[in-house]
């Protein structure tokens, strides 16, 4: 392996290496926000309907076991896209994200206590606005922890693609490993690593910004 | 059987590629390929459960090293499959050993976990009820605390081996045997030629069938390994 002082590779690649972590993360951001879309109504009809929950439930389980590599070559058999289409890579991101949080969405508004609700409509909450003001901010502290195991997981999923020749910083991985270029490749790792981390960081924050009750509860346990 | 049309993309063409005789005899056959693809998975979680059961075991029983399952599997998920597995290659050579390497690693955080929890979430009156028979530390970890934590440790196990099946598909682009080859060799024949897509699309099929059919079988043995004490009462609930 070819381990040279990594500056100058750097510094003449820093065009590349740019592009391919923009790339990267066009690729795996998203389709985490739209399957995050997808999965708070499809959550609220499994937390809603034994019948919803009872497919959604086990099919999102069948869809999460299928391995990475097996559903991005399955996406053009299935939808007709070009073996090369970024799609083969953010569909089956999106598949991974809504059959992580679809669970956690039902799991979470299960979980909103009764006399919570029962105010609510005491108030007099109509049953759309209770759900956005009062059911689903409640919902919020399990939604962000699915979404950020999601968000990790979809930053290190889609360096798979370049095995396809989709782009991302998985195709310096696959460069590095070709030219024997060890500088590219540990190069690319980081970066994947440490930008899952930050967005995993920013999540965490961000979950706590927007549920300021979560601290306020503290020492009165309700 | 007709080889598939030439650059055909459609569902036809995958499944006469996978159903075509030729495709299910020999060393580079769906047979051989699933055993080795089992072969290198067994392998890797064998491995990781001898050292993980065993650190979880104890961080579990002891309380102390936590920080250890929890930073583990956090750092890990960030980590590229296909960068370890290629960085290892690169460090070593091209051969079985990196690839077992990199699956090990990978298998590791989810037992731990799930061995860790397990033992940490057995009820405390139960191993308080043991100390006061007189059990001692190993005994109550040995007789009580592990029996009652076999579902999460299967439970664990059943992640990893997911998780190796994945990248062990991914490990063929390291010159691995086992499912991945089809795809890999169907997309460097060129997706457009006859073992080209039709290639791909069918490994990828006998990929996801053998991921399900593990699933299905682990998920069995989960449910078989709780202790006839717990199914009656259902103190498992709680903890799954």
């Amino acid at each position: 392996m070819n381990i040279d002082w990594p500056w100058p590779w750097l510094e003449r690649n820093l065009d590349d290496i740019a592009e391919a972590t923009g790339q990267h993360l066009y690729l795996a951001l998203l389709p985490v926000l739209v399957g995050l879309v997808i999965s708070v109504p499809l959550g609220w009809a499994a937390s809603r309907w034994r019948l919803a929950r009872g497919i959604l439930v086990p099919l999102a389980g069948v869809l999460y076991t299928i391995p990475s590599l097996a559903l991005i070559t399955l996406v053009p058999l299935a939808l007709g896209t070009k073996i090369i289409d970024p799609l083969n890579v953010q569909v089956p991101l999106a598949i991974y994200t809504i059959a992580l949080l679809v669970r956690s969405v039902s799991d979470a508004l299960r979980a909103v206590p009764g006399d919570v609700i029962a105010a609510a409509t005491a108030i007099g909450y109509r049953p759309v606005r209770q759900f956005l003001s009062v059911e689903l901010p409640l919902a919020v502290p399990v939604i962000i922890a699915g979404l950020r195991v999601a968000v990790v997981s979809a930053m290190s999923l889609t360096a798979v693609g370049a095995l396809v020749g989709i782009g991302g910083l998985g195709q310096l991985i696959t460069e590095g490993f070709l030219r024997n270029n060890g500088v590219e490749l540990v190069v690319a790792i980081v970066l994947i690593v440490v930008i899952a981390l930050l967005i995993d960081a920013l999540l965490l924050l961000a979950g706590r910004v927007i549920t300021p009750w979560t601290r306020a509860g503290r020492g009165v346990k309700a | 059987m007709d080889q598939g049309r030439p650059g055909g993309e459609g569902v036809n063409s995958a499944f006469n590629w996978l159903f075509d005789p030729d495709h299910w005899s020999g060393p580079t056959g769906f047979p051989a390929r699933i055993l080795e693809h089992l072969g290198y998975t067994g392998l890797s979680v064998l491995i990781a459960a001898l050292i993980a059961v065993p650190v979880g075991a104890v961080i579990g029983h002891t309380g102390r090293g936590t920080f250890l399952v929890a930073g583990l599997s956090n750092g890990l998920r960030a980590l590229p499959e296909l960068g370890l597995l290629t960085l290892l290659v690169l460090l070593t050579y091209v051969g079985l050993l990196p690839v077992v390497v990199s699956l090990v690693v990978l298998a590791l955080p989810p037992v731990l976990a799930g061995t860790y929890a397990g033992v940490r979430n057995v009820d405390r009156s139960v191993v308080d009820a043991a100390r006061g028979m007189g059990m001692r530390g190993p005994s109550v970890l040995w007789r009580v605390e592990l029996p009652n934590a076999l579902p999460l440790i299967v439970g664990g196990i059943r992640s990893a081996t997911l998780q190796v099946i994945a990248t062990a598909t991914i490990a063929a682009y390291v010159s691995l045997g086992g499912l991945g080859r089809f795809v890999i060799d169907g997309n460097n024949a060129g997706p457009g030629s006859p073992d080209g897509y039709p290639q791909m699309a069918a490994g990828a099929v006998a990929v996801a069938a053998l991921a399900l059919t593990v699933e299905g079988v682990l998920a069995l043995a989960q449910r078989l390994v709780v202790s006839p004490g717990l199914r009656a009462t259902n103190l498992v609930g709680k903890n799954t």
